[in-house]
C-alpha cells in the first residue's frame, strides 16, 4: 500500500510542477530511441528486414542525439560553457561525421574486419574519457552515492581501456602490422586473473580515497590488460574476438550511463554487450571451443604436428587451370568453400564471375560457408555480395554439409583449417571436434593454395593429400581467372 | 645417344599401333597434348588410333608427328596397350623405355626378352593400390570400363527389359541382377545395371563395401563369417565356413534372379569358382551369364575364355575377356590419362627428361626391367589404407583417453550457480541507494532483451549486425554531450574529443552498414522469374 501511495504521490508532484521539462522530455525520447534500438537490431537479422533495421537504428539515434541535446542545453542556455559547448558539440559531430562517412565509403569489403575493430577502439576510447571526466567534474554527491559514483568511474574507464587497447591489437593483426601470431606469455592466466584482482583492490582504494593518480594507474592498468587478451589470441579466432570487442563495447556504454544516470546509455549498452556475447558464443559453439578459452586467450597454443599423419604425408597432386576449368565444365554441381584466403587475394571478383559463367552453362553452383571463415562474422557472405554472388546460393555449413556426397566439384579457395577432415576423423588433432565442411565427401576438391603451409590453427591438412584432393596453387585471383580464360 | 639427335633435341615419345583383335590404343589427342605440356616430342603412328575411333588428324592437330611404326618403335619411350612380342621387342631402341601392360607375374619370359633387349620396361598393371598412384591405376580403370560392358553384353543377350513397366500390353517385371565381387569392375556394373533399372544384389567378402553398393542402388548380401583383414587392398581367399555360406547364397540366388556377373579375382591365383554348374543348371532359361575372370579360370563353371557358350537348359554364359576393348575409345581415353599420370611422375621437372627413381615406390613397383635385369617382383609394398586404418583405431583409443571429454554442467551445479547469480543481483539491489536498483532493472531487461533479438540471426548478417550494433554503441555520445557543458574546460575538451570519437563511430557504422546491405541482392534468377509472372 505504501508504494502505491508514493507512487500516486510522485505523479501529483510532477503535474503540480510542470507537464513538459526538458527531462521529461529527454526521457520520454529515450524509451523511444531505446525501443527504435530493438527493433533494429531484430530487423538485421533477416535479410528482407535489414534494412529497415538499419533505418530504425538510425531514427533512434537520431531521436536519442536532439532530445539530448535539447535536454542538455535547456538546462545550461544562457551560461557561456553552454555556447562554447554547442560549438564545440557541433564542430566535434561534424568533423567525426565527415570521418566516420569518409572511411565508410572509402573502406574495402576485404577490409571490413580492421574497420570494425577500429572503430571498436573508438567507443572504448570515449568511454575511458567520459570516465575521466566522470571523475574531474564536480558532483555534489555525498556518503553512498559518491562512493558508488567513484566506483562506477572505475567501472567505465576499465571496461573501456580494455576495449580500447583489445581493438587495437585485433586492428594491427587484422591489418597484419602486428603478426597475427598468439602471444606467449608465461602464466598468461595468471597474469589475467591478477589484473581483475588489483583492479577490485584499486577500485576500493578509490572509493575510500579518491586520488587522480589511482585513476591514472587503473587506466594504464586496463590497457595493458586489453592488449595482453587480444594479443594471446590466435588470428584464426578473430572472428570471436571482433564479437566479443563489440560486447565490450557495449559494456563499456552501459558503465557510462550508470555513471551518468542515463538509463538510454545502459539499455543500449546492454543490448549491445548481451548480442555481441550471445554472437562469440555461437561462434564458438561452431568452433567447438570454449567461450571461457576464446575470451581469456586461451586457444591459440600452437598445434604441435600430429603424430598420426604418417601416411598423410603422402604425395600431392597437381592441377592445371586448364583441367580445373575441363572439371568444372563437366560437373554437375560445384560448391565453392572460400575462406581468408580469397579476402586477401580480392578474388570474390573473379569468383563471382566464373560462378555466374558455370550458371549458364546449367552447372548448380553454391557456397558453403563455414561460420567462422575469414576474420570476422559473415566476412565471405559480405564479400561475396559485394561482387554480386546471389545470397540464395550462399549456404551456410548445416545446410549443406549433407550434400558435399553428392557434388562433382569442390573448389576450396583460401580456406583451410574450415575443411580439414582431421576435425572429424582424428580425435587426436588439436582442432578435432571443430564442425568443418565435409568438402572431402564430394567426387573432385580442387584447392587453391598459396604454398603447403598450415593453416591459422598450424595444424596438418590431410585432405590435401586425398585421393579425390588436386592442388591448384598460386594466387587465388590469378588462377580463377587462369581458369575463367580456360573456360 | 639418340637424345643428342640434332632433329630431337628432346626426348621422343612413339605411339605405337596395337596387333589385332586388340582395339585400343596407348595414346589419345588429349593426352597427346598432355604429354607435350611435360616438355616432350610426341610422334604417333600412322592409323594407330583408328580401331578406337581417334583419327591422324586428330593426333596432327594436338601437335604429334605422324612416323610410320619402325620409327613409331624408335622413339627413346613407347607407349603401347599390350605386351610387345617377339618381333615388336626386336624394334625397340636399346636404352629405350617401354610402358604397357606385361602382367610380369605371368610372363616371366617377356621381362627376360625385354631385359635382354636393353630396355626398360614399365608395366601399367605393376602399378601398386597404394592411395596416392590411384590415377595410375590402369587396372582399376580397365575394370570399370569392363564392368560396364559386361552389363552391356548381359543386356545385348537377354530377351527382356531391365526395367520393370506398365504398359498397355500387360505388366513387365524388372530385371534381377546378381554381381559377385564389388570391387572396381562390380561397382562399375551394379552402377550400369541398376540405372537400367533392374533390381541389383551383389555379394563380397568385404562387408565394408556395403555402403558403396548401396550408394550406387545395389543391394548388399551379406555373408555372415568371419574375414581376415587384407593388406594388400584385394580380397583373400577365405575361410572354408564362408565359402560353404557363400555356396549357398549363390545356389539361392542362381534360381531367383535373370542375370549374374562374376568380377571375383585373387591376385596371383586362379579365380575362385563361385557358381557351380548345378547353380547353372537351376537358372531360367533365357538368363545370361557374364564371367568376367574367364580369362582368370573363371568363376563360372563351364565358363570358356573369350567365348560365347548356350548351355541346354539354354542359359547363355559370356566368358569375354576383351571387355575393356569393346569400349575402346572410352578405354584408350583412361589408359591415356593414367599413362600421362605415370609420365608425370617420371618427369618431375616437366622438361621432358625421363627419371627413374627406385626409391619412390610407385616408379619402384612399375619397374620390371632395367639395365639389362629383370627388376621383379619389387619389394613388397604395404597398402596405406589397411593399416593405417588399424593405425588410427588404436591412436583414437588413445587419443579419446588422453583429453578428459567435456561434460555438460550437472543440474545440480548450474542450478547453484543460477541461485548464486539470482542471490547476488537481489543483495545489490536491495543494498543499493535510489537510482541504482532502477538501473539494474533497465539493465537486466536489456541484456535479456538484447538475447533473444539476436537469437535467430541469418548468419549471412552478421557482419552488417555487428557493425550496426557498433553505430548503436556510439551511444555513448549521450554520455559526452551531457558533460560537454561543464564549467571546466578540461572535462569540456575531453568530453568534445569523446563526441569526435562517438560520431566516427556513429556515421561510419551507419554508412557502411548501408552500403553492405545495398550490395546483398537475391539470385537473378529469382528475379527473372517474378519478372517473367509479372510480364
Amino acid at each position: 500500500m505504501a508504494d502505491l501511495v508514493t507512487a500516486a504521490d510522485l505523479v501529483n508532484t510532477a503535474e503540480a510542477t510542470t507537464l513538459l521539462t526538458p527531462a521529461s522530455i529527454a526521457g520520454a525520447a529515450y524509451i523511444v530511441a531505446a525501443l527504435l534500438f530493438i527493433m533494429s537490431l531484430a530487423g538485421l537479422s533477416r535479410h528482407d528486414t535489414a534494412k529497415a533495421g538499419v533505418g530504425y537504428g538510425i531514427a533512434g539515434m537520431t531521436i536519442a542525439l536532439v532530445a539530448t541535446v535539447y535536454a542538455t542545453f535547456a538546462d545550461a542556455w544562457g551560461s557561456p560553457q553552454a555556447t562554447t559547448g554547442l560549438i564545440l558539440l557541433v564542430v566535434a559531430v561534424l568533423v567525426g561525421g565527415a570521418i566516420g562517412l569518409w572511411r565508410a565509403r572509402v573502406v574495402a569489403m576485404t577490409g571490413m574486419p580492421e574497420l570494425i575493430a577500429l572503430l571498436h577502439s573508438f567507443v572504448g576510447l570515449a568511454a575511458v574519457l567520459v570516465g575521466w571526466n566522470g571523475a574531474l567534474e564536480v558532483t555534489g554527491m555525498s556518503g553512498a552515492l559518491l562512493d558508488i559514483h567513484h566506483a562506477e568511474v572505475f567501472i567505465g574507464v576499465f571496461i573501456g581501456g580494455v576495449t580500447f587497447t583489445g581493438s587495437i591489437v585485433a586492428f594491427l593483426k587484422l591489418s597484419a602490422r602486428m603478426s597475427s601470431a598468439p602471444l606467449m606469455l608465461p602464466g598468461k592466466n595468471v597474469l589475467n586473473l591478477g589484473a581483475l584482482v588489483a583492479f577490485v583492490a584499486l577500485t576500493v582504494w578509490y572509493v575510500i580515497t579518491p586520488e587522480l593518480w589511482l585513476l591514472v594507474v587503473v587506466t594504464a592498468l586496463a590497457l595493458a590488460l586489453g592488449w595482453h587478451l587480444v594479443a594471446s589470441i590466435g588470428g584464426g579466432d578473430m572472428p570471436v574476438v571482433i564479437s566479443m570487442l563489440n560486447s565490450y563495447s557495449g559494456w563499456a556504454a552501459a558503465a557510462a550511463g550508470f555513471l551518468l544516470n542515463n538509463d538510454l546509455l545502459i539499455v543500449t549498452g546492454a543490448l549491445v554487450g548481451s548480442s555481441g556475447a550471445y554472437l562469440s558464443y555461437i561462434m564458438c559453439k561452431a568452433m567447438n571451443r570454449s567461450f571461457i578459452s576464446v575470451i581469456a586467450g586461451g586457444f591459440g597454443i600452437a598445434a604441435p604436428t600430429s603424430s598420426s599423419d604418417g601416411e598423410e604425408a603422402g604425395e600431392i597432386r597437381e592441377v592445371t587451370a586448364a583441367d580445373a576449368a575441363e572439371l568444372l565444365r563437366d560437373a554437375g554441381s560445384v560448391i565453392i568453400t572460400p575462406g581468408y584466403g580469397m579476402a586477401v587475394a580480392q578474388a570474390q571478383y573473379p569468383v563471382a564471375e566464373l560462378t555466374s559463367r558455370l550458371r549458364e552453362r546449367g552447372v548448380d553452383v553454391r557456397f558453403g560457408i563455414h561460420p567462422v571463415a575469414g576474420r570476422l562474422p559473415g566476412h565471405m557472405n559480405v564479400l561475396l555480395a559485394e561482387a554480386k554472388v546471389p545470397y540464395d546460393i550462399v549456404e551456410e555449413m548445416d545446410e549443406i554439409n549433407d550434400d558435399f556426397a553428392k557434388t562433382s566439384v569442390v573448389l576450396v579457395i583460401g580456406a583451410n583449417d574450415t575443411v580439414n577432415p582431421s576435425a572429424a576423423e582424428d580425435p587426436g588433432s588439436p582442432i578435432a571436434g571443430m564442425p568443418v565442411l565435409r568438402v572431402w565427401e564430394a567426387s573432385n576438391v580442387i584447392v587453391f593454395k598459396r604454398s603447403m603451409s598450415a593453416g591459422y590453427a598450424g595444424v596438418a591438412n590431410p585432405l590435401f593429400h586425398r585421393d579425390n584432393a588436386q592442388m591448384l596453387f598460386g594466387d587465388a585471383k590469378a588462377r580463377v581467372e587462369d581458369i575463367l580464360r580456360a573456360l | 645417344m639418340e637424345k643428342t639427335n640434332e632433329e630431337y633435341r628432346m626426348t621422343r615419345i612413339g605411339v605405337v599401333t596395337e596387333q589385332r583383335p586388340e582395339t585400343r590404343v596407348a595414346a589419345t589427342p588429349a593426352t597427346v597434348k598432355q604429354l607435350i605440356a611435360l616438355g616432350y616430342d610426341v610422334v604417333v603412328e600412322a592409323g594407330a588410333g583408328a580401331r578406337s575411333a581417334f583419327p591422324d588428324d586428330a593426333y596432327v592437330a594436338a601437335g604429334a608427328e605422324l612416323v610410320d611404326g619402325t620409327a613409331a618403335f624408335a622413339s627413346d619411350l613407347v607407349l603401347k596397350v599390350n605386351a610387345p612380342s617377339e618381333a615388336e621387342i626386336a624394334q625397340l631402341t636399346p636404352g629405350a623405355t617401354l610402358i604397357a601392360l606385361l602382367a610380369p607375374a605371368f610372363k616371366p619370359e617377356l621381362l627376360e626378352a625385354l631385359a635382354t633387349r636393353g630396355v626398360t620396361a614399365l608395366a601399367m598393371d605393376a602399378v601398386p593400390r597404394i592411395s596416392r598412384a590411384q590415377s595410375m591405376d590402369v587396372l582399376s580403370s580397365m575394370a570399370n570400363i569392363a564392368g560396364y560392358r559386361a552389363v552391356v553384353e548381359a543386356a545385348h543377350e537377354f530377351g527382356r527389359f531391365f526395367t520393370g513397366q506398365v504398359t498397355a500390353a500387360g505388366k513387365v517385371p524388372p530385371a534381377k541382377v546378381l554381381v559377385a565381387g564389388a570391387g572396381v569392375a562390380g561397382l562399375a556394373a551394379i552402377g550400369a545395371a541398376s540405372s537400367l533399372g533392374a533390381i541389383v544384389r551383389a555379394t563380397d567378402p568385404r562387408p565394408e563395401v556395403a555402403d558403396q553398393v548401396k550408394s550406387i542402388g545395389g543391394e548388399y548380401l551379406k555373408v555372415e563369417v568371419e574375414v581376415e583383414q587384407s593388406t594388400d587392398g584385394y580380397a583373400k581367399a577365405t575361410s572354408e565356413d564362408y565359402d560353404r555360406r557363400a555356396a549357398e547364397i549363390y545356389s539361392e540366388q542362381a534360381a531367383d534372379v535373370d542375370i549374374i556377373i562374376t568380377t571375383a579375382l585373387i591376385p596371383g591365383r586362379a579365380a575362385p569358382r563361385l557358381i557351380t554348374a548345378a547353380d547353372v543348371a537351376s537358372m531360367k532359361s533365357g538368363s545370361v551369364i557374364v564371367d568376367m575372370a574367364a580369362g582368370m579360370g573363371g568363376n563360372v563353371e563351364g565358363s570358356v575364355a573369350g567365348e560365347r557358350i548356350v548351355t541346354p537348359n539354354g542359359v547363355v554364359i559370356l566368358g569375354y575377356t576383351d571387355l575393356a576393348s569393346r569400349l575402346p575409345t572410352q578405354a584408350s581415353q583412361l589408359y591415356g590419362t593414367n599413362v600421362v599420370n605415370l609420365v608425370k611422375l617420371l618427369t618431375p621437372a616437366k622438361d621432358g627428361e625421363l627419371v627413374l627413381d627406385f626409391d619412390d615406390v610407385v616408379q619402384r613397383s612399375v619397374t620390371v626391367a632395367r639395365d639389362g635385369a629383370v627388376t621383379w617382383p619389387p619389394p613388397p609394398v604395404q597398402v596405406s589404407a589397411a593399416p593405417a586404418a588399424a593405425a588410427s583405431a588404436s591412436g583414437a583409443t588413445d587419443a579419446a583417453a588422453a583429453p578428459e571429454p567435456k561434460r555438460p554442467m550437472s543440474p545440480v551445479k548450474r542450478v547453484v550457480l543460477v541461485a548464486i547469480g539470482i542471490a547476488a543481483l537481489f543483495l545489490v539491489n536491495a543494498i543499493a541507494p535510489p537510482p541504482l536498483p532502477q538501473h539494474f532493472t533497465v539493465l537486466v531487461l536489456a541484456v535479456v532483451v538484447g538475447f533473444y533479438v539476436i537469437g535467430k540471426v541469418a548468419h549471412a548478417l552478421h557482419t552488417p549486425l555487428m557493425s550496426v550494433t557498433n553505430a548503436i554503441s556510439g551511444i555513448i555520445i549521450v554520455g559526452a554531450m551531457v558533460q560537454i557543458t561543464s564549467e571546466v574546460l578540461v572535462v569540456q575538451v575531453i568530453a568534445t574529443v569523446a563526441v569526435l570519437l562517438a560520431s566516427i563511430n556513429i556515421f561510419g557504422g551507419f554508412a557502411v552498414t548501408r552500403r553492405m546491405l545495398a550490395m546483398f541482392a537475391r539470385g537473378a534468377a529469382d528475379n527473372a522469374k517474378t519478372g517473367a509472372e509479372s510480364g
